[in-house]
């Protein structure tokens, strides 16, 4: 079942991608046909979210087609994990020897446990009901099935990543989603700043895969192997030995962790590896829900949970983990505040979210910050979906300070967007059933007070009133008050089809239930039995038990964050919505380093891309034009060049030059034959 | 006593003459080619003389055999002349430097 889930979207994807394709439906046939059918759909396109400038003329097959073969993925999924949480028993599939070299062995082969069966719910749910919601937002757009193809493509690619059993599978699936990442941020290629923020993606999370190809190559040193069961078996044996790294002699597992987690740190967007998030913003919102919000970018945190038997030896890497998770959660989270365009707040707050599981991770809560990651994969892809569907109905305007007062045009989107702020912000009273962000965020506030890091508690806490304010003044700014969009747009404004609102329901029930309902199996008492050898704790990590004895004020912390947050956002954009305004111009120089991002982009911009393009233009300028082309081609040419103008004054026109040099010439050889030649 | 040195003599000076008649003359394409013939006739001055001093024939046949050529080359020579000065309206060696590169 599990190799029909794995190949299932792979199919899909290659079926829509090649026989879908503009391109091959025009093969053989008359061009002439295509330009008057587009013409006849551009009537439709014109009162449409999307700047597409001619609508969909093809078939719908490749979306359907795509789109049911996730959903049978989703289902068999489900079937998995229900097995899991009864009677799960751990498998390894062999499927194809892949690389046999020296000492180097992979094989493809699939690992099938607890953790992979909670990615494999999260990322075939999320895909399916995002391409269930892409069969309405992208309707009408030209490039559809290339658009279901990427989709199904990054699917597979996902899936190779978490049911990889050794570490070059995993690199082969980590690098697939960053392909397909890259593909969907630019799949608008018309627009620039889409084909940047596509290219900076992909660079800036090659940044991050150094580290991780070469926390590969060290692990291979180490063990000389890169299977996981080979891996976690002899892990043990590398605790206090050294590594000679960088003309140092640095602590083995240690060094290991960082390299891989610097990894992480590119796909999950960690401080400092954070900037290409937003960014990616441009691509069309089912792909951020899918791949930027509840998939793709909780890789890293995957890849540390899978690793928790490396990581568990390595407490300074973990500590590390721990203080860069709750920086970014801080970070992100200050960010998002003041972020006016709808879709880069979530964003932020996608990145503030993964600071709290990298957290759960550090101090060594592997359930519980899966478990986040499973109801942020509900809550935040809902969020997302329904910013697709405000959008849609503004006609695709995403500042929202020309949104507002939306809430009786779009109620069923406004509900949903509702359950999912509540979902993030952790409503719900300690010791009770709460929205399903409350059981995992509380739980990662918990664990880190629990886990002795009073500075990640600190800010954790902090970032949750931030996440409670910003999320309700998205809310607040969207739904409530008097409109700030033009009569023209608010006229058009209209609730999506079931289509897309399906999905919201979906993610809406998975955004409420998903808590209370498999808390026993991640985090509480089932959760031993659960995750069995998936992940590992020490004997001596008893965060678990730690959790439940933590005094009172820590359990409560996170609700009177959450409810200060609300109350403080109801005020500002509800009661008296002259107060933002106010209060920046009075913080004028730390508003605008929120605004922009604590002038991350620009510093880099400074420190890197500047410096790289004068290189750039240094070798291209100099290295390349002055000395390889100067004396390569170019200088041998002009020297042929300068040498055949003199050659060619000798040629005259002249008949007696000609003769002349004929008679010199059998002069010479008869000197030479008479006098020199003869010995 | 007039000797072979003497024939040979004279037709080196001949020969020379025509070389120079060459490669000296700016004026017109019909003194190179009465400079050709100039050569052609040291040659045949000379084959005539090595012919008589060595007693072989061959010598003489050769010599007709040369002035018949010229007489043909000098047809042909002088033909395309006229067509070339109809062509192009002059006949000066300056001016026919088409080769040139």
């Amino acid at each position: 079942m599990v190799q029909v889930i794995l190949f299932l979207p792979l199919i899909g994807a290659l079926i829509a991608g090649f026989f879908g394709t503009k391109a091959f439906r025009q093969m053989g046939s008359d061009a002439e046909v295509y330009a008057d059918h587009s013409a006849a759909h551009d009537e439709h396109a014109d009162d449409h979210a999307h700047d597409d400038h001619q609508g969909y003329d093809g078939p719908p097959w490749p979306m359907y087609l795509t789109t049911a073969l996730l959903c049978v993925c989703a289902i068999f999924s489900w079937v998995i994990f229900w097995g899991f949480l009864h009677e799960g028993h751990d498998q390894e599939i062999a499927l194809l020897p892949w690389i046999t070299s020296g000492a180097l062995k992979a094989a493809w082969s699939i690992r099938l446990d607890a953790l992979t069966a909670v990615m494999l719910v999260v990322v075939n749910t999320v895909s399916a009901v995002v391409h269930v919601y892409s069969i309405g937002y992208m309707s009408h757009d030209e490039h559809q099935p290339r658009f279901f193809a990427y989709l199904s493509l990054f699917t597979f690619a996902m899936l190779m990543l978490v049911t990889a059993n050794n570490l070059i599978q995993m690199f082969f699936g980590w690098e697939g989603v960053g392909l397909a990442s890259y593909l969907l941020i630019g799949f608008w290629y018309e627009r620039e700043t889409a084909n940047a923020a596509a290219i900076k993606a992909f660079v800036v999370n090659r940044v991050g895969d150094f580290g991780f190809a070469l926390g590969i190559f060290g692990v291979f040193m180490t063990y000389g192997s890169v299977e996981f069961p080979v891996i976690f078996a002899h892990a043990p044996d590398a605790v206090g030995k050294t590594i000679h790294f960088l003309g140092h002699d640095w602590d083995t597992l240690t060094t290991l962790c960082l390299l891989l987690f610097m990894g992480a740190m590119g796909k999950s967007a960690q401080f400092l590896l954070h900037t290409w998030l937003p960014d990616a913003m441009e691509g069309p919102t089912p792909v951020s829900a899918l791949i930027h919000a509840a998939t793709m970018v909780t890789a890293g945190v995957f890849l540390v949970a899978r690793l928790s038997p490396l990581f568990e030896l390595a407490p300074h890497a973990r500590e590390v983990v721990t203080v860069v998770g709750a920086i970014t959660a801080f970070f992100a989270a200050t960010v998002a505040l003041v972020q006016n365009d709808i879709k880069r707040v979530i964003a932020y707050s996608t990145c503030s979210q993964l600071g709290y599981m990298f957290v759960a991770m550090g101090v060594g809560a592997y359930g519980v910050g899966i478990f986040h990651l499973f109801t942020h994969a509900f809550f935040k892809a809902l969020l997302f979906l329904g910013a697709g569907s405000v959008i849609h109905a503004m006609s695709g305007e995403q500042d929202m300070r020309k949104m507002g007062g939306l809430g009786p045009y779009v109620r069923i989107t406004q509900v949903m967007m509702l359950i999912g702020t509540f979902s993030l912000t952790g409503v719900g009273i300690p010791d009770f059933p709460g929205f399903a962000g409350f059981h995992s965020k509380d739980a990662i506030i918990e664990a880190s007070y629990a886990g002795g890091s009073t500075f990640a508690f600190t800010l954790l806490v902090i970032a949750a009133f931030f996440t409670s304010f910003y999320s309700w003044r998205l809310a607040f700014m969207t739904f409530s008050g008097p409109t700030r969009a033009s009569k023209d747009v608010i006229e058009h404004a209209h609730e999506s089809p079931p289509v897309m609102l399906i999905p919201l329901y979906v993610l809406a029930l998975g955004a409420v239930v998903a808590g209370f309902v498999f808390q026993n199996w991640f985090m509480g008492e089932g959760q031993a039995e659960f995750w069995g050898a998936a992940i590992y704790r020490s004997a001596d990590n008893h965060i678990l038990m730690q959790m439940e004895t933590v005094p009172l004020f820590v359990k409560w912390s996170a609700f009177v964050a959450m409810i200060t947050g609300f109350a403080l956002a109801w005020l500002f954009y509800i009661r008296d919505t002259r107060l933002p305004k106010e209060l920046a111009a009075l913080n004028q120089p730390a508003y605008k380093f929120l605004l922009n991002k604590w002038y991350f982009d620009e510093l880099y911009n400074f420190i890197f891309v500047q410096p790289a393009y004068w290189l750039g233009r240094l070798f291209w300028k100099e290295g390349d034009g002055a000395i390889i082309d100067g004396f390569g081609p170019d200088g041998v040419s002009s020297a042929v060049v300068a040498t055949t103008a003199q050659a060619v004054k000798l040629q005259t026109g002249y008949v007696y030059h000609y003769a002349f040099a004929m008679l010199i010439g059998v002069a010479a050889i008869i000197s030479w034959f008479s006098f020199g030649g003869t010995h | 006593m007039i000797g072979l040195a003497h024939y040979l003599t004279v037709a080196a000076i001949l020969f020379t003459i025509g070389i120079f008649g060459i490669f000296l003359n700016r004026k017109n394409v019909i003194i190179i080619m009465m400079s050709i013939e100039l050569m052609l006739l040291a040659v045949n001055i000379n084959l005539v003389a090595f012919s008589t001093t060595m007693n072989d024939l061959t010598g003489q046949v050769f010599a007709l055999l040369i002035l018949t050529v010229a007489a043909g080359e000098a047809a042909i020579g002088l033909a395309i002349l006229v067509t070339y000065f109809r062509n192009r309206g002059t006949i000066a060696v300056e001016d026919i430097n088409m080769m040139k590169g």
